[in-house]
């Protein structure tokens, strides 16, 4: 049993991971907590949707379509799930930068106060959400009604994971490596860094501070679709994906330290396990407490979180 | 149609209470409350549990009179605040509102599930209403009458507060909170308790407002509440003690009137999906008064 809630939090930690990167870069270096990143998770999930079930699904779908919504091996998708990923990831990518241009960037102007940020994004929040419930409706919707069988690993006890959740945490671990090597390697993912570390500096060192903040949007947008992919995979898609997701987003950025990304992927793996191992104790209803319970317990113990910098 | 506006006034006045509250927390401190129906909903629960018949299935059974439901209704609603407040003031501005996100978000969880003390999803029902023995029309006008009594003492009651020294340090830390901390003022205990005074009227408000209906249930605790209490403070012009007042009357009423002409003018299938229109035009609100009216329609401009 617990061996069982163990594995199922890493897997579902591994898709807040995804969403809590792009959170710890926009406290980090857009300086703001987002209230609307959870809602670029539900973007990405809904996109990918319209493109499995809408397009290439629907009343008569084509020989080809009908090929590619097959189910692939032991997955419950099919090769569908690849044009549909790339569409999701430009969405989150174009509303991202919209919103930025639009409404953010003219309040940065403005202001250098991060509230100014945290109040737009939280309105922004409230229209992005129903317009996707304006689109699709209240109603949850599913990838696939494809049964798969659950595979049982080598462990004591009856542990069971369904083959979607081994995909994609295969896949989380194959983009953190790609992230690392971004953040360390390139010329884009250096400039974000010096920006998160000292924002006056880095401009004054002839780093151009908008292409970087632009370049912070497009890879957490990009990592936000991918989560809200995977979590509409894995569990459904509904409107209120993205405030549900929020609070252990949030918590997970600030367990692991802001700015910190293996903090933000640890951070969220606590919370993954710490969710599973509650619903041993108390019925699962509790559950979106226990992201809360965690944050309070940071706030009072160790602000700063694991990773982070001393101090504010 | 005259009780239904004498109603509509009473429900207008409660809910400025709490934008009063959110006035004094950002309009007054520069605070970023994301929870406000988190702080409105434990008022009103506790008004609702403090002052119900005794029952057997229910776990609190005071049976408190109206007024002292109320005063533990406000406590409450300060205790909480209190507790969120001491984890938070100190630290980046934005963990507040992160930290009042998820206390409103725990606090839906808990009614909706502690079914001994909240009566979970069903919620509960038959809370004694004052003045219900007045008939119909003498309830709607005694509860006006008191309604708008509370808000003109918390209207008097907030102005001279803040013209007092003590009003004067709070702007003083809002515009330049390292000089105050200079001058020796005790930054975060001010922060703390303006939060506390602010989420103590959500909570009144709450508690009003469960008094007049008669009964509570999580669907009238929705978060969308946080954003309608947001778009009357901006709208009413933030750190105006008036504008909050006005501009409850003026959201109240279009979020009221929106509601009715999509009831009439859209076809049924499309009536579910009324709700997210509304909701829009709230987030639209607030984020074209960000960009265009930052001190209200009232102020005097950007």
């Amino acid at each position: 049993m617990i061996l069982q809630a163990l594995i199922d939090g890493v897997l579902s930690g591994a898709i807040i991971a995804l969403g809590a990167i792009g959170v710890t870069f926009s406290l980090s270096i857009l300086r703001f907590a987002n209230f609307a990143h959870g809602d670029l998770l539900s973007i990405g999930a809904y996109a990918a949707l319209f493109v499995v079930l809408f397009v290439l699904g629907g009343d008569a779908p084509s020989a080809l379509a009908r090929a590619m919504n097959t189910p692939v091996g032991p997955f419950s998708f099919g090769w569908s799930i690849v044009p549909a990923l790339i569409f999701a990831a430009g969405m989150a990518i174009a509303v991202a930068l919209i919103v930025d241009r639009l409404v953010l960037s003219r309040l940065r102007q403005r202001t250098a106060e991060p509230l100014t940020l945290v109040f737009a994004s939280f309105g922004l929040a409230l229209i992005l959400r129903n317009l996707l419930t304006l689109l699709f409706g209240h109603d949850p919707y599913q990838f696939s009604r494809e049964i798969q069988m659950a595979i049982r690993l080598p462990l004591p006890g009856r542990v069971l994971v369904m083959p979607d959740q081994v995909l994609v945490l295969a896949i989380t671990v194959v983009v953190l490596v790609l992230l690392a090597w971004f953040l360390q390697k390139t010329r884009h993912g250096l400039a974000m860094r010096a920006v998160a570390e000292n924002p006056v500096l880095a401009g004054v060192a002839g780093i151009d501070i908008t292409a970087t903040i632009r370049m912070t949007w497009i890879v957490s947008a990009l990592l936000a679709a991918l989560a809200g992919v995977c979590f509409g995979i894995t569990v459904q898609v509904r409107p209120e994906i993205g405030p549900n997701l929020l609070l252990p987003l949030f918590t997970a950025a600030i367990l692991g330290g802001v700015g910190s990304v293996a903090g933000a992927v640890i951070g969220a793996l606590t919370i993954g396990v710490a969710e599973n191992l509650s619903a041993l104790v108390v019925p699962g209803v509790w559950r979106p407490i226990v992201p809360f319970v965690l944050l309070l317990a940071v706030l009072a113990v160790r602000p700063q979180g694991l990773f982070g910098p001393r101090g504010r | 149609m005259l009780s239904y506006f004498v109603y509509f006034l009473t429900v207008a006045a409660i809910l400025s209470i709490a934008t009063q509250g959110l006035n004094l927390q950002w309009g007054v401190s520069g605070q970023f409350n994301a929870g406000v129906v988190g702080f409105v909903a434990v008022g009103g629960y506790s008004l609702a549990v403090l002052t119900m018949p005794p029952s057997d299935q229910l776990l609190v059974n005071t049976h408190l009179p109206f007024a002292l439901g109320l005063i533990g209704a406000v406590l409450i609603s300060g205790v909480v605040a209190l507790v969120v407040g001491l984890l938070t003031l100190r630290l980046r501005s934005d963990y507040l509102a992160i930290a009042t996100f998820g206390i409103a978000t725990s606090i839906q969880v808990l009614v909706n599930n502690w079914e001994p003390l909240t009566g979970g999803s069903r919620g509960l029902v038959g809370i004694p209403r004052p003045f219900v023995g007045l008939g119909r029309e003498g309830f709607g006008w005694a509860w006006l009458l008191m309604v708008a009594g509370f808000v003109a003492v918390i209207g008097i009651g907030l102005k001279r507060l803040l013209d007092a020294p003590w009003g004067r340090v709070q702007r003083g830390l809002r515009d330049d909170e390292v000089a105050c901390a200079a001058l020796g003022k005790p930054v975060v205990r001010h922060r703390l308790v303006v939060f506390v005074l602010g989420a103590m009227l959500m909570g009144l408000c709450g508690a009003l407002y469960v008094a007049f209906i008669g009964s509570t249930s999580p669907t009238e605790f929705l978060p969308i509440l946080t954003f309608q209490i947001w778009a009357m403070l901006i709208v009413g012009g933030s750190g105006s003690l008036s504008g909050a007042v006005v501009g409850s009357l003026v959201v109240w009423g279009l979020w009221t009137l929106s509601g009715a002409v999509i009831v009439s003018l859209l076809p049924p299938q499309w009536q579910a999906q009324g709700g997210s229109l509304q909701s829009i035009l709230v987030g639209v609100v607030l984020v074209l008064m960000l960009l265009y009216r930052p001190r209200g329609l009232l102020g005097r401009g950007s």
